[in-house]
Formats: structure tokens, sequence, C-alpha cells
């Protein structure tokens, strides 16, 4: 049977810029073809500038790798015209278990919030986030627009200049040379580019390796989050079961550092370790397995020049959270609009090192939750064992001890608290949710949702507020979205956007989040609040 | 973060009965061997906590469980 990550998607062709005399400038290059790099080729080419993205490979992710993608991501996708076959391909879970020792200590409902157009999160294997994303590069290119995959094409020098970035590429046919205006390198974690670039990335080594293997089975195990801590299958080490679309589910075992991962890898090692874990009477086949070990790191900088690193390429962290993928998605959601203005020349270079402070601030965070989750799951020292375990064996009669427990916590938005692309907040006791360099929450809107009409453009909200239809300052044009309360009967919009106000104005950037928010408009404030928005004040 | 000026750790005498309550405590550890009374101690003072609840209250807590010198508390 042909599986879809054995298949390519994108095989090598030749292409014109292999031949021409002179090397070819392109706009943007983009290194990679995951997740990440199909992104920002996707957002940069709705937006109309060329992205040709390069892979050393021409297949989509091996194995289902991220398999939790979370609401913002998803937001984002809508944006890229691709949310909806994630979401339907998906599958949605609100329950999780929690185990430990040979018992179930307690079981949680998500209860996700409502009011939103998108779940908190779907399961979804990595090759078919590509594959939808593939597609919609497909598509584009079917309405003319400027954007290219190039498998086997794998990029074997860089060079860096002032203006622009020159790259050697080998293809199974030859070498060839190409310039590139700019350059995003969305290559893993493993990143060539980086170390073609002699780039530091430094943090944190996790002593620790995980079994992940991808089962396929009929087994009536319902559609939860099933984690154990010290499972009787895996004494002194911890176990998931997640379930993805196809009856295919994920399982991790933690196996501890000093193990042969050969060995462990081989099916007849790991078939037994998964019928203790099952049972015996479960059918199953293995589809994928693999052993990772994993790291909490970041580059000091995710600019250099006309080189911008995004995704793994930049920063790392554990997959307790999943905060890897989700985290990425929104790099290049922060970046690709800024770097649209720059090379429109409305707006000044500079305003690409914000791309780097914020996203420098959101890896941190991800990196601090994702350590924290890992110094609980598996503890380094004997009395944080001794901690970890009082607060399972309390959480199995006490609530108070639940939210302690630590298994991951699910990616959510970073907000870019003191960014200098925000305004001072001027609602004054707000709901914080919604503070300048939050991202926008949804809210339905009757039939329709708020994400959707806020799009991929400066925009101007305003909630039972008077402003102008459009504002023209320094370049760029803000459309406004006139809103009321009374557009959401569930009062989300009223909760989410006003609190105690009776109004409110709000700038929100391309990327939805909000750059500037007053009880109402003021035409020096807000010509202001879009100046420093694009780094021009 | 809360005023350390409203939110004050009680560290001068506050419980009742101080006696009673120290042999209850050693009580609560009879028989225990070291890992059980370990994990026992670890329950009681996330119990604790929880009651206490306020972030400030337990920052003091853990600097003044640390030995700290009082003007490293700020």
């Amino acid at each position: 049977m042909n599986k879809i990550f054995e298949v390519p998607m994108y095989p090598y062709a030749r292409h014109a810029d292999e031949d021409a005399a002179t090397p070819v400038r392109r706009k943007v290059v983009i290194i990679g073809a995951g997740p990440i790099g199909l992104a920002a080729a996707i957002e940069l080419a709705q937006q109309g500038i060329e992205a040709i993205v390069l892979d050393e490979n021409d297949k989509v992710s091996f194995g289902s790798r991220a398999i939790c993608f979370a609401k913002r991501p998803l937001e984002i996708l809508d944006r890229l015209g691709c949310g909806q076959p994630m979401v339907d391909k998906g599958v949605l879970w609100n329950v999780g278990k929690v185990f430990f020792d040979d018992r179930q200590v307690y079981d949680f409902n998500l209860l996700p919030e409502e009011g939103h157009e998108r779940p908190a999160f779907i399961n979804l294997q990595q090759y078919y986030f590509e594959e939808y994303l593939v597609n919609r590069v497909r598509e584009l290119q079917d309405q003319g627009a400027p954007i290219e995959i190039r498998g086997r094409n794998k990029v074997s020098a860089i060079g860096t200049h002032p203006d622009h970035v020159t790259l050697e590429v080998d293809t199974p046919e030859g070498s060839y040379n190409l310039e590139a205006d700019w350059m995003i390198a969305c290559d893993g974690a493993g990143s060539p580019t980086r170390r073609m670039l002699g780039l530091d990335f430094v943090g944190r080594v996790f002593e620790d390796n995980f079994l992940i293997a991808d089962v396929v089975m009929e087994a009536d195990f319902p559609t939860e989050r099933w984690f154990w801590f010290d499972p009787p299958f895996n004494k002194g080490q911890s176990a998931l079961l997640h379930k993805q679309p196809d009856g295919v589910w994920r399982i991790d075992l933690q196996l501890g550092w000093d193990i042969d991962k050969e060995r462990e890898k081989r099916p007849e090692n790991v078939i037994p370790r998964l019928k203790e874990m099952l049972g015996d009477d479960v059918e199953f086949e293995l589809e994928w397995v693999s052993i990772y070990t994993f790291q909490c790191r970041r580059m000091e900088k995710f600019r250099h020049g006309r080189v911008l690193f995004a995704g793994d390429a930049a920063h790392q962290v554990s997959p307790f959270g999943a905060r890897g993928a989700n985290s990425g998605l929104q790099d290049t959601d922060n970046l690709c609009w800024k770097l649209k203005l720059v090379m429109e020349g409305s707006a000044p270079e500079s305003l690409l090192d914000s791309y780097d402070m914020e996203r420098v601030h959101g890896a941190d965070e991800n990196i601090l939750n994702s350590s924290r989750s890992t110094d609980f799951i598996t503890p380094k020292s004997e009395m944080s064992r001794v901690l970890r375990d009082a607060v399972l064996d309390l959480s199995e009669q006490h609530e108070f001890a639940r939210p302690l427990v630590n298994s991951g916590r699910l990616s959510v938005p970073c907000t870019y608290d003191g960014s200098p692309l925000n305004s001072a907040d001027a609602l004054l006791d707000g709901p914080a949710r919604t503070r300048p360099g939050s991202s926008c929450p949804d809210a339905p809107l009757g039939d329709d949702f708020l994400l959707r009409k806020l799009g991929d453009k400066f925009i101007l909200l305003t909630i039972d507020a008077e402003a102008p239809d459009v504002v023209e300052e320094a370049g760029i044009t803000v459309e406004r979205l006139a809103l009321s309360v009374k557009d959401d009967k569930s009062l989300a919009l009223k909760e989410r956007y006003l609190g105690d106000h009776d109004s409110g104005v709000y700038l929100i950037r391309p990327d939805q989040h909000v750059a500037a928010r007053r009880p109402s408009y003021d035409e020096t404030q807000f010509r202001a609040a879009i100046r420093r928005a694009v780094g021009k004040e | 973060m809360s005023n350390p000026h409203t939110e004050t750790l009680i560290l001068t005498p506050n419980i009742n009965g101080a006696d009673d309550f120290y042999a209850d405590l050693l009580a609560a550890h009879d028989g225990r061997d070291k890992a059980d009374s370990d994990a026992f101690n670890a329950r009681l003072l996330l119990v604790l906590a929880n009651h206490i609840g306020d972030r400030a209250i337990l920052k003091q807590a853990l600097a003044a469980a640390a030995l700290t010198q009082e003007e490293d508390l700020t």
C-alpha cells in the first residue's frame, strides 16, 4: 500500500533558472517545504509576492510527527485558505484521562470556550497537514499566483550581502546559482542554513529518549487523550495515547537515557511493549516508529540581515504542549506582513527587527512552558520526584492538585507585551485578553465570525463607536470594520473587547494582533498608532 | 504581583496549642519509613500551600523556609 508520505508530492523538474547565464534574482526564497515554509510561501503569494520554496526532498513528512494543531494556527490557516480541510479531517477531543501507577487518578473535560469558529485543537498527522498545504499551493498556482515548490533542490552554499542573498543549489542534474532579495529559513531543528551561516543554537538538552509509534488498530478506545505517569507497562517512565484520523493512534513511550536506540526501534522490541500497554487481545499494525531526544533552545536572533529564521530552525521545544509547529506558524504569521510592507517600501527595514523581538518573546514563553512540563514528567532529582508523586496522589482525591499536574500545557498564542509596535493601552481596565499585543480572540457575529471579517490587512475595529471608514497614514490604508455589541447575542464580543466600557476602537494588525485600543476614535492618537505599528514612530 | 505591605507572611506565634500541633505532626509520621514520610511531607505542604493560595505569601514562605535573611525578602 502506498502511503501519502511515500509518494513524491513535488518531484524534481528542471527549472529554467538552472540554465540561466547569470543567476536569476528572486523576491523571496524559502528553504524547507515543511509546514512552516509552505505556510510562509502561501501567505506571501496570496499577497502577490513571489515565493520560491526549495526542499532537498520531494515528499511530505515521513510519519505523523507533529499531530496537535491548536486554535490559533487553525485560524491562521483559515486566512491561508486551507483551514477547513484540516478541521474536516482532524480528530476533535475534549476528554483527557490521567493515570498514575496502575490506576486512573482523574479525568477532565477541556470544555472549550464557546463562541469561537475553531476548536481548541485538532489531532492531524503532519503528512496530511503538509498535503493540504501543498494542495493550496497548487490551487494558487492555478490562479496564477507567484509560488513554486522545487523538489530535490538542496542548498549547498549561502552568501549574505546587504541587499540580497546568493545561493548555490544542488539538484539531481547538477548545481545552479540563485539570488534572492530575501530568504526565509524554515529548514527545521537541524537547519543546514543555520550551520552554513555559522550561527549559534544554544539551550538545554534533556537527557531522555522517547519512542513514538503510530499504530493502526480497530480498538474501542474512546477519542480521548490518555497520559500515564509511571505505569506498570513502562515502570518509572511515562506514556501517552492519542487518537489521529484513519484509526491511527499515536503512542509515546518514555525510555530513559541509557538505551540502545537501534535495538529499541526494532519491531520485535516495540511490539511486546505495545501489547503490554494495549492488552494482548488488541490487533494492531505498526505504521511508523521513531525515537527522539529533544532540546529546548533557540537562536539568539531570528533575523540575520536578509535571512530570517522561522519554526524549528529558529527555536526548538520539547513536544509536551504541542508548541513546535504551532509556534512556527505564528512566526510566519508575524513575519510575512512585515516583510511585505518592507519590500513595498511602506515600512523601514527595521520593522523586521520587531519580528525578532516579538517571536523571541514567543519562543521564550514556549520554552519555559515546555521545560516545566518536561520537569514534571521526568523529575530530575529525588525530591522533585517525591513532589511530583505527591501531586499525583493528591489529585485522585482532591481537585486542588489537578491544575498542578503537568503533562503539557497546550499551545496558546503569545501576547506581545512590551512590543515597540504597541501603543499604550487607553481602554482603561478593559479586558486583559485584548490588551495591545494580544492576538484577537474570535467572537460569533450571527452566522459569521469576527476573525473571518478581520482578514489579513490593517483594520480599525469599532464597536458602538464612530470613526472614518478609511484612514490613510504613512502609506498604510486602514479600513474600518464597524460592529455593535448587538451583532452578537451571546455577548462574547462585548465581554472580550469592551468589558465594562460601552464602546471601543481597536487598531488591528494584519496578523490579527491588537496594536492599539481606546474607548473612542481619536484622529491624532490612531494616526500615531498606525505609524508605530509599522515601525515609523 | 500582590503588594507586600498588605500581604505579609505571619512569622510570629500563630498556632493555638503549639505543643499539641507539634505532637500531631510527629504522630502523623509514626510508623512511616523515610520514603513514606517524605511523601507525606510533600503532600502536607501542597495541601497547606493551596489553602494559603496567595503567591506573594507563598514566595515569602519559601524564603522564610530557606532561612534567608530578612533584607533579601523584598
